[in-house]
């Protein structure tokens, strides 16, 4: 089995996952709630706090986390650092909550899922930043094809690219579904 | 009382001064987001119509990045915050 998502007739969309699929999924989300960690970040003054303002000014060193949360200003580093205190708690806060969400919705496979057009949309955001982590760790790049053949037979990033691979799909029936709803 | 005709002069609607909007959101391209999640991403987010997501979308694909939006700091910092919020690689500058 193949997962897919389609349109739902009443609106949202319909997920169908294998169980071995289901359990895969849930692995890599779930790294990705880990990954992406408690709420330290918060400023620790409560009223900052309360607000979502958080302490960290700098890029984060892990590539991955770099990649979710980017400098705000194209060529200014001041800017980007306060940027970065008012917008990455509630970026990250936000994104925990997509995965959450898609973990709860999952299921345990081998049967249909029905999503509400706000739990697609949250499944949509946490299928798009597990590939960019995904892609970050693998050094994806727009060719591909030709990376993947480069690779030896017991390469052991291969597994990770067919998980990859799988949540691009999966990620591509996503939005076609959505684009399609009137 | 009365008076005389006068020729009100019309402001050449090229010249209208329009609002003061000196920042732009740029969005750069990257090899994981897909074609269509991008261009979706930009369909929902700023209202543009499908032509003009694709059209961006492709920009940012073939040119490496894109102009999506522009207005006040204020404005493109909302913008950027949303693009990051959809793990689209945005950030934003003074136009100049």
């Amino acid at each position: 089995m193949v997962a897919t998502f389609r349109r739902a007739r009443k609106g949202g969309v319909v997920a169908s996952f294998g169980a071995d699929e289901a359990r895969i999924i849930r692995h890599v989300l779930s790294e990705m709630v880990e990954l992406l960690g408690p709420d330290d970040t918060l400023e620790e003054d409560p009223l900052a706090a309360a607000v979502g303002i958080g302490t960290a000014t700098t890029t984060p060193d892990d590539p991955a986390l770099a990649r979710l949360f980017p400098d705000g200003y194209t060529d200014d580093s001041e800017a980007s650092a306060d940027f970065r205190r008012y917008t990455e708690p509630g970026l990250r806060a936000a994104k925990r909550e997509a995965l959450q969400t898609a973990l709860e919705t999952l299921g345990d496979g081998g049967e249909k899922v029905t999503l509400t057009p706000d739990q697609a949309e949250a499944w949509l955001r946490a299928l798009n930043d597990t590939r960019l982590v995904l892609g970050e760790r693998l050094g994806v790049t727009e060719a591909w094809d030709e990376l993947v053949e480069s690779l030896e037979e017991n390469d052991p990033r291969l597994g990770l690219f067919w998980v990859y691979d799988r949540l691009t799909y999966l990620q591509e029936t996503l939005v076609q579904s959505l684009w399609a709803a009137p | 009382m009365s008076v005389a005709p006068v020729e009100i002069e019309q402001p050449d609607t090229e010249s209208v001064v329009l609002p003061d909007k000196p920042w732009v959101t740029i969005v750069w391209n990257d090899p994981v987001n897909l074609m269509s999640y991008v261009a979706f991403v930009f369909q929902k987010h700023f209202g543009y119509s499908r032509e003009k997501a694709t059209e961006l979308m492709m920009d940012v694909h073939e040119r490496g990045k894109a102009v999506v939006s522009n207005g006040t700091r204020e404005e493109m910092e909302r913008d950027v915050e949303a693009m990051h919020g959809y793990g689209l690689w945005a950030t934003m500058q003074h136009d100049e």
